[in-house]
């Protein structure tokens, strides 16, 4: 125990939310994209794989960790974009299609990454938004890497987006139903690839956030499932991306109860601590549902809900 | 990794990891059916390059891939699940194997016990597995290095360089080995300062890159100010920890140049020199014993060159402690001694010598501790 005691539980948990949340931000942000057009991408998780490769690689060669998150999102709207085609074509599953990506992504991502293990790449800078306070514990929980910023104000602005603009109608369009977008003049397949491809890009930079900031380094088991996590957010956010970002920090701050929970002393039984971000989802689940309600804000024309 | 025709196995490895590996890994080494050579087979539950455990396996490997004679054949990411069994069984129809190092502790029960009876040729070689003649096959042998040893003289380098006089310990999960670590670690700073303590953090899993991040920033947050680890792979550790301005002690391989200024020390795995005298024996038609052993003394573990934070005080210890575990019959576990639970180990006069095998069933955390087995 140290002289701040109990208060280290919620301050690791607040510094744990901010650190651990931008992959599952940037993952369900672009799923939320991708399902609000009508097609959901399961392969998310092998494209957080591949673009946490890609970037680090990219800043590991470049210098430029800025130059890293490009190239990941490059890598990532790549990928979304060959599940758009692959998808548009008749009588193609997006569901199977998405497994195959996931395992395409983290297969190459294996491949071409051996190089980049033992590399040591530039990191993200952090902004320091805790210099006011004179507990260190505090500054290192308010070091806000930048990306975390971008991620909170892109999911407002979808919000907005898919609230008053003309392209998040024509999103929301396409999603809901097909013959309506048909009847509007819309290509639906057309729009449904580009929003898989923005999705695949978003899903690019959460990559490049866990190797070029946190943990800060590639290795294979960089993601451990995280993008999975993400795209089960989604539903859980109810397609709201504002949601998501609540849902993102709820689960980042859930994380660091495990750890945090041990360092102040309750070291017994840390697995149920670990499975904290897991509980509380089933709780709020629970709490939440509804039998009148259950698909309420789900997109019409998502495979799992026709 | 060999080229094998599409098996069953093929499909049970259902993990992403396992399917790339196999579909885009690296080049294939032929499999060498003539009967005058040896092929040895490697399996690791990880990345060959994991700055870490399976590293320093790997690297023990590339050693044995120079001998003469001698075909490897390597399986990374290898679960410690049935994939385990499916493995090796294919190293052995397949490629021809007739010696095997499956290098993860979780490999031993059930999943080589179960496979050996069935080929009695075939060696089975287990990293830090608890062999005994009455209880397992014959073909089944067990070998470790003291590595405990290691972690206690990295102690003395972070007893001499802590100021908060507490350490933290980055944990996967409560084995008897990792325990042996913890506790070495804490004895080891206590040489220098009877006060230290130090706070364990379990990750439960060995191999968790963001749970260890965040294990390491709960340790920093809590006053730790020298870390070390007992996880795959201690990149992600020794780079948190060093970012925190937090000293390092290294642990499977050297780190040095992850945290060059922050870096104490590091006890490492030494398995090239064991794994070429193991297959040598082998070679020669003779037989690898059992059970196997060995220490700083016996080249099979070493520490990493010590860095540039560590005091003359501190150096003078550490030698000085590093030549009595060389001459032989050194206890870092000795009376009195407590549990951190309150219950007592060993009175005043005992000593566990760290050739007792009764050190591979340890299940305590020794006072001075902060954490808990379970």
């Amino acid at each position: 125990m140290n002289e701040l005691g109990i208060w280290t539980i919620p301050i690791a948990v607040l510094g744990g939310a901010i650190r651990v949340s931008t992959p599952f931000l940037f993952v369900s942000l672009g799923e939320v994209l991708t399902e609000r057009s009508g097609r959901i991408n399961l392969g998310l998780e092998g494209t957080l794989v591949i673009g946490a490769m890609v970037g680090y690689a990219a800043a590991y060669l470049t210098g430029s960790a800025w130059l890293g998150v490009l190239a990941a999102a490059l890598a990532g709207s790549i990928f979304g974009l060959i599940h758009g085609l692959i998808c548009s074509m008749p009588r193609v599953n997006d569901i199977a299609i998405g497994i195959a990506m996931m395992i395409l992504g983290t297969g190459l991502a294996f491949y071409f990454g051996k190089n980049y293990v033992q590399p040591v790449a530039p990191d993200l800078p952090a902004i320091p938004f805790g210099w006011w306070s004179n507990i260190p514990q505090l500054q290192a929980a308010l070091n806000v890497n930048v990306l975390f910023l971008i991620g909170a104000v892109a999911a407002f602005a979808m919000w907005w987006m898919f609230k008053s603009t003309r392209v998040g109608l024509v999103i929301r369009v396409v999603g809901d139903s097909t013959d309506a977008a048909r009847a509007m003049g819309l290509r639906p397949n057309v729009i449904r690839t580009f929003a898989t491809m923005a999705g695949g890009a978003f899903a690019g930079i959460g990559g490049a956030y866990l190797s070029l900031f946190y943990p800060g380094s590639w290795n294979e088991g960089i993601s451990s499932g995280q993008g999975l996590m993400a795209v089960a957010l989604v539903i859980f956010a109810r397609w709201n991306p504002v949601a998501c970002f609540g849902a993102a920090l709820l689960f980042g701050g859930a994380g660091a109860l495990g750890p945090s929970l041990q360092s102040a002393g309750f070291s017994q039984g840390y697995h149920l601590f670990f499975a904290a971000p897991y509980i509380l989802t089933l709780g709020v689940l629970i709490a939440t549902s509804s039998t009148t309600r259950a698909l309420t804000g789900a997109p019409g024309e998502l495979s799992i809900t026709k | 990794m060999p080229m094998k025709p599409l098996s069953r196995r093929g499909f049970l490895n259902g993990t992403a990891a396992a399917v790339g590996a196999a579909s885009l890994g690296t080049l294939p080494f032929q499999a060498q059916a003539d009967g005058h050579g040896l092929t040895v087979g490697f399996i690791y539950v990880g990345p060959r390059d994991d700055f870490g455990y399976n590293q320093a396996h790997a690297e023990g490997a590339a050693a044995v891939a120079m001998m003469d004679g001698v075909t490897v054949v390597e399986e990374e990411n290898v679960a410690e699940t049935v994939d385990v069994q499916n493995a090796m069984e294919s190293m052995i129809n397949f490629d021809g194997a007739s010696l095997i190092f499956p290098t993860s502790f979780g490999y031993f029960d059930p999943h080589i016990l179960e496979v050996a009876p069935n080929y009695p040729d075939v060696r089975f070689q287990h990293a830090a597995g608890l062999w005994s003649a009455d209880l397992h096959p014959m073909n089944v042998g067990s070998y470790f290095g003291y590595i405990g040893m290691g972690q206690y003289l990295n102690g003395i380098t972070a007893g001499h360089a802590t100021t908060s006089k507490k350490l933290g310990f980055v944990a996967a999960i409560p084995i008897p080995q990792v325990l042996l670590n913890i506790n070495s670690f804490l004895l080891g700073a206590r040489q220098v300062d009877p006060e230290i303590t130090c706070q364990v953090i379990f990750t439960g899993s060995w191999s968790n890159a963001v749970r260890e991040a965040e294990a390491t920033n709960a340790l920093a947050d809590a006053g730790c100010d020298v870390i070390t680890c007992h996880v795959d792979g201690p990149k992600v550790v020794i780079e948190t920890a060093a970012g925190r301005g937090s000293y390092v002690c290294g642990y499977h391989a050297d780190q040095t140049s992850l945290a060059p200024e922050l870096y104490l020390t590091g006890a490492e795995w030494n398995w090239a020199n064991v794994y070429t005298s193991m297959v040598q024996t082998a070679m020669d038609g003779g037989s690898i014993p059992n059970f196997v052993r060995g220490g700083l003394s016996e080249d099979f573990i070493k520490m990493s060159p010590l860095g540039p934070a560590v005091s003359d005080a501190s150096r003078a210890q550490f030698e000085a402690t590093k030549a009595e575990i060389l001459a032989g019959g050194f206890a870092a576990i000795r009376g009195p001694l407590m549990s951190n639970t309150g219950t007592e180990i060993l009175s005043a006069g005992e000593a566990l010598v760290e050739t007792d095998i009764a050190l591979e069933s340890m299940d305590y955390l020794v006072e001075g501790v902060i954490g808990s087995t379970s």
